[in-house]
């Protein structure tokens, strides 16, 4: 499998090198920097040389690198840096050169932790934090403490301790959505679709078994063969009528009964203790936008573009969007632009050829336009603009774009304590684009 | 040669960056020793030698500081080969460790030793891993797990005589999923390296605690039991439909791996249940495959090229999704030229008049790469779908009318494979025509002629159009030198009164003033055919051509099945069988280099003093590149110049021999489409001789003329050619 990770400045400095088999050599560092990272011609995550594959992300301003021989497995070679990404995010905040640099023996014992002769182990960050930390775990830490970590780390349950106290429990259940949307220049939805996910901080006491519902009628696979739960009914849009929204597909944090979902439709698990991720879902049905735009660019002539952008909130008039952000391309030969707004500020941002519209606040219902003027320079080989599409992002609470609820969460525990359930709702622009005409 | 090395370590200079190290190794203060150690290692990453210090950090690898006791382990591990003789003084605090109360700590200590790749280290290996296999805390045996396989890697023979295979074995009955997944992984990987070892059979026992371990590991052990679960042949069909049943719920795990490994069991497996359960679990695979097109972009893509070999087993699956596909503006453009790829694939009539609108949008961007793919896609869509032919042709007008260069270019191009589909369109002959002058590249003008050609009898001015061609006759590409002598030779038999004088002078100036022998023969052939008789030459020439079916490329069904097998892995990203771009076996520059060295034997026998010269500049080559050669990826002491490899622009002495390099950039990239060509090329090779070269392809070019002229093979030749000497320069 993985016979090295190495990480690369942008400049193609060797950051990290780490092999894990005798055929990963120092020497390949200076391959990879030659071939990839100083040859800009080079558009793929993937090379293979010889027998040698490098398999590259990037992050920040690192190159996260996995060397390989033979025919490995690409996507778990991808999915790991993705991973190392994830830890790396999550032990320093940024994970960046700076961290790496400051941080190099934690990231090699990291690597040393998750990785073995080449294949991954346990890449659980909380499991990983509580032997793996900043300040160095100290063997004066207890036998019984460490077997405890190492029963865990590799037990059935290897994502929760089983001694955990809470004086009061508590679960707070986010449901997370991006809503994506392309819209043509005419107006009409080329593609809409939410990726949700459920984020779940559980300070629960013991072993608790959760059972978790939603109000959505789980149509994987085939309608006929929903266990019992699903009574076939009839059309889409009676579903919906019904409020209960249709979920194209779902993923699960490792924590779930795959099986147990799988026969029964039931969503249940004992959770990791703190903060994880319970569910990613897809939804294409019945999407509910939260903003219409309707925007008129107008070239009139070379050396002017004329824009009218009209963004209209379409939620309840007690919610409001935060940060809405309207990003609305320019021509690359933009000299001057003159703009005014019904609400909020407008900038052009040179660098991005953006202008860029911000509205701190932007409540249900209402409607705001921006009209400016872009002037030209005048270039001596005419190049066709290609006129990227407006882009939009926002965060909005209390509102699901796909009507997804959270119908109960009950907790089944030994000591049968009670505990309290929080759920909250936010929508966020995913890739939110408008072409423009 | 120990007391020796201790000496010369000891007789360094007193001071520098490693004097200061060496200070710091022994200084009395545990602090500044752990501080030295992590600058140590600071500098061995930067690529400096600091393996004279072994000594010093070796002293440094008794402490109770488990973060200081890693750092010296990761040292040993980068050093041991340069210092094998001091191993042995480390040998006693691994046996210590591997007793140490903490699990961490014996851990690490067995799982450091696997990794020190000295054969003195391996007499010491057995009573750890003996014990550390039957630990008591899984965390130890799962770490000693792998260190068989580790172990196998160094000493096969010793690990087989210790019986270690077979506690390998054993272990895959844990109580432990972890400790069962390591154990199908190091079992999976002594297979591999040895298959006489038979290490890994799959009984209906093991079969069993597969599947138990498979729903509580963690996700990368799935990975691996699916994996083995794939390639395993099931007995009969009630196994494989119970395989299919426990993995399908796989596919609702958040790990992408985790759910191809899923798709590529239940895929394999379901060949063999009956047809309508296969189908309710393709229906199932579905949604989670395009969830996948939701990840990073990285493994967006290993899924997109997955995708993209099971739509070509099951074109139905996806059918519903198009959307899915759309490219965002901000793809990267590898995702952005399999997006469409796949567009292609799903097409159908009901998701075609969307799918045509977005293609008309990704014409207008600015990448030239991506809009050449999307105008080529709304051609192979015509082709694919007759009743959606009309809406194309009227899009493709539309774009010759924005007048930009390559996106009429191409556009003429697709469109000369819509004439060969479909009769009927000749209406729109006049507009193509108009924009004769902003050819500039054979391909198109090539197209552009060869509709002239082969409608002269609709075209009016089908004369004017090929007299003004032959005017520039010596000045134009040979591909489109052909086409042209095609076409008047085609408008002289359709309309010979007017066309007389044109054909004699495009023949004389192909034979006389020309000095291409394609050009030539083809001129010397139709010259005889006009004057022996015309209708012979009509039969000849204006003969009816097979109408072409599909213009999408698609794998060969034998190469289809292969790489279906390899799901996921590297193969599928490059749609090639591993063996070919991974440069080993046959065509692999180790077995070249073996076949020169044979030369050179045989040569040796028959004439001794020729052989000496010639050996001399081969034996020359490979050992300076031993030493200077950066890129001497798999230089391994042990097999030394027979995997060089060079960079492709770094000439070293030795292309003509093996070691050129084989560079397999990722297929998409570039020339979508090209890297079908390049395999029928390693395949159209077959196993015997070797692939035609490069120079030979463009003689293959020049006879397929463009009568033929656009099976995909012939469309961008340059191109073509391009890829094909890079992975043909092997020969």
């Amino acid at each position: 499998m993985i016979s090295g990770i190495l990480l690369f400045n942008q400049k193609g400095e060797n950051l990290i090198f780490r092999s894990f088999r005798s055929d990963c050599r120092p020497r390949l560092a200076d391959i990879f920097r030659i071939q990839v990272i100083s040859n800009v011609s080079v558009r793929s995550p993937i090379l293979t040389l010889g027998s040698t594959t490098f398999s590259h992300i990037r992050h920040e301003n690192i190159y996260l690198v996995a060397v390989t021989k033979g025919n490995a497995n690409a996507a778990v070679i991808f999915e790991f840096l993705e991973r190392v990404r994830g830890l790396g995010k999550a032990y320093f905040g940024k994970f960046d050169e700076e961290a790496v640099k400051n941080n190099f023996v934690l990231v090699y014992e990291l690597l040393d932790e998750i990785l073995d002769f080449g294949y991954p182990q346990n890449t659980e960050t909380e499991t990983l934090k509580m032997y793996i930390t900043t300040e160095g775990v100290k063997s004066e830490r207890g036998i019984e403490d460490t077997s405890k970590i190492t029963m865990q780390a590799t037990g059935a349950l290897s994502w929760r301790r089983s001694d955990i106290k809470y004086r009061k429990n508590e679960a707070f259940v986010d449901v997370i959505e991006d809503v994506n949307l392309l819209m043509s220049a005419t107006g009409t939805v080329l593609r809409a679709d939410v990726n949700g996910q459920i984020v779940m901080r559980a300070y629960l006491s013991g072993t608790p078994e959760c059972k978790f519902g939603l109000n959505d009628r789980l149509t994987l696979g085939d309608t006929d063969t929903i266990g019992p739960s699903g009574n076939r009914a009839g059309t889409k849009a009676t579903r919906a009528a019904a409020g209960t929204v249709a979920l194209e597909d779902c993923q699960f944090h490792q924590c779930v009964k795959l099986g147990k979902f799988d026969a029964d439709r039931i969503i249940s698990f004992v959770p990791p203790d703190g903060e994880f991720e319970l569910m990613r879902y897809r939804a294409t049905e019945n999407i509910n936008l939260p903003f219409k735009v309707h925007a008129i660019v107008n070239e009139v002539n070379k050396t002017q573009v004329d824009y009218s952008i009209a963004i209209k909130a379409n939620y309840g008039t007690k919610l409001f969007a935060t940060n809405v952000v309207i990003r609305i391309p320019t021509p690359l030969n933009t000299a001057r632009i003159s703009e005014r707004v019904s609400q909020g500020k407008a900038k052009y941002e040179p660098e991005a050829n953006n202008i860029i519209w911000k509205i701190q606040r932007f409540s249900g219902q209402s409607e705001y336009v921006l009209n400016a003027e872009a002037t030209l320079t005048s270039m001596t080989n005419q190049k066709v603009w290609s006129r990227p599409p407006i882009g939009l992002s926002f965060s909005l609470l209390m509102f699901t774009s796909s009507g997804l609820l959270v119908r109960y969460l009950k907790v089944f525990e030994k000591g049968n304590y009670s505990s309290v359930k929080w759920v909250r709702y936010m929508t966020r622009a995913g890739h939110y684009e408008i072409r423009s005409a | 040669m120990a007391v020796n090395r201790i000496r010369g370590a000891f007789a360094v200079p007193r001071k520098g960056e490693t004097f200061e190290l060496r200070a710091g190794l022994v200084s009395q203060y545990a602090y500044e020793r752990k501080e030295a150690i992590q600058k140590t290692i600071m500098s061995m990453t930067l690529g400096k030698d600091v393996s004279a210090l072994f000594p010093d950090v070796l002293k440094n690898i008794a402490t109770q500081d488990l973060d200081q006791k890693k750092l010296v382990y990761l040292y040993l591990m980068n050093y041991a080969k340069s210092h094998p003789d001091l191993c042995i003084l480390a040998v006693n605090t691994f046996v210590q460790d591997s007793e140490d109360p903490n699990p961490l700590v014996r851990a690490l200590a067995i799982r450091t030793m696997g990794c020190i790749r000295v054969d003195k280290m391996v007499d010491y290996m057995e009573e750890p891993l003996r014990k550390t296999l039957r630990d008591e805390s899984p965390y130890v045996r799962k770490t000693a797990v792998l260190c068989v396989a580790k172990l196998f890697d160094l000493s096969p023979a010793m690990c087989i005589e210790n019986g270690f295979l077979e506690i390998l074995q054993e272990l895959v009955g844990d109580p432990n999923p972890m400790v069962v997944a390591n154990s199908v992984t190091a079992l999976v990987e002594i297979e591999e390296a040895a298959p006489e070892t038979k290490a890994f059979t799959i009984s209906p026992a093991t079969l069993k605690k597969m599947m138990l371990a498979l729903n509580e590991c963690t996700e990368w052990g799935r990975i691996t039991i699916l994996t083995s679960l794939a390639d395993y042949k099931a007995a009969d069909v009630k196994e494989s439909e119970h395989i299919c049943e426990r993995v399908a719920p796989q596919f609702q795990h958040a790990n992408p791996a985790v759910v191809l490994a899923a798709v590529k069991a239940v895929f394999l497996h379901m060949r063999f249940v009956n047809q309508e359960l296969s189908k309710s679990y393709l229906r199932k695979m579905a949604p989670p495959l395009v969830t996948l097109v939701s990840a990073q972009p990285e493994v967006q893509y290993v899924a997109l090229r997955n995708i993209d070999l099971l739509l070509q087993k099951q074109p139905d699956i996806l059918s519903k999704e198009m959307r899915v596909f759309f490219c965002k503006y901000n793809d990267p453009p590898y995702l952005k030229l399999q997006k469409l790829e796949i567009m292609v694939r799903i097409a159908n009539e009901k998701n075609v008049d969307q799918m045509l609108a977005e293609l008309k949008e990704y014409a207008m961007e600015v990448d030239m790469d991506f809009v050449r793919r999307a105008v080529k896609a709304i051609g192979q869509v015509a082709i694919k779908i007759e009743s959606a032919s009309e809406k194309c042709v009227n899009t493709l007008l539309d774009l010759i009318a924005t007048k930009v260069g390559y996106v009429v270019q191409e556009a003429i191009v697709v469109i000369k494979d819509i004439f060969r589909k479909y009769p009927g369109y000749e209406g729109i002959i006049p507009t193509l025509c108009q924009c004769i002058d902003d050819l500039d590249e054979p391909t198109a003008r090539g197209s552009l002629i060869w509709i002239v050609g082969e409608y002269a009898d609709k075209i009016s001015n089908a004369g004017e159009i090929l007299t003004e061609f032959v005017k520039g006759f010596n000045e134009e590409f040979t591909q489109t030198q052909l086409q042209i002598l095609t076409a008047v030779v085609k408008l002289f038999l359709k309309k010979p009164d007017e066309s007389q004088g044109l054909v004699q002078k495009v023949l004389q100036a192909a034979t006389a003033e020309n000095d291409n022998p394609d050009i030539r023969d083809r001129a010397y052939v139709y010259w005889r055919l006009l004057s022996s008789d015309p209708e012979i030459t009509k039969n000849v020439v204006l003969s009816d051509k097979p109408p072409i079916t599909s213009t999408i490329q698609s794998l060969p069904p034998a190469l289809l099945d292969t790489l279906i097998n390899e799901l996921s892995t590297l193969a599928s990203v490059y749609h090639k069988p591993p063996e070919t771009f991974l440069g080993q076996g046959r065509f692999g520059a180790e077995a070249m280099q073996k076949a020169a060295i044979e030369e050179q034997k045989e040569l040796a026998l028959e004439n001794p003093i020729a052989a000496d010269a010639a050996a001399a500049a081969v034996a020359g080559g490979p050992q300076q590149n031993n030493m200077e050669n950066l890129l001497d990826i798999d230089f391994d002491g042990a097999a030394p110049a027979s995997m060089v490899k060079q960079p492709a622009g770094g000439a070293s002495g030795l292309e003509g021999l093996a070691g050129t390099p084989q560079r397999v950039a990722s297929p998409a990239v570039g020339q979508a489409g090209n890297n079908m060509d390049d395999l029928m090329g390693l395949f159209g090779g077959g196993d015997s001789a070797p692939p035609p070269s490069g120079g030979a392809n463009d003689l293959m070019n020049g006879f397929s003329g463009l009568d033929m002229g656009s099976s995909p093979a012939q469309q961008q030749p340059a191109k073509k050619t391009a890829t094909n000497d890079d992975i043909l320069g092997l020969f």
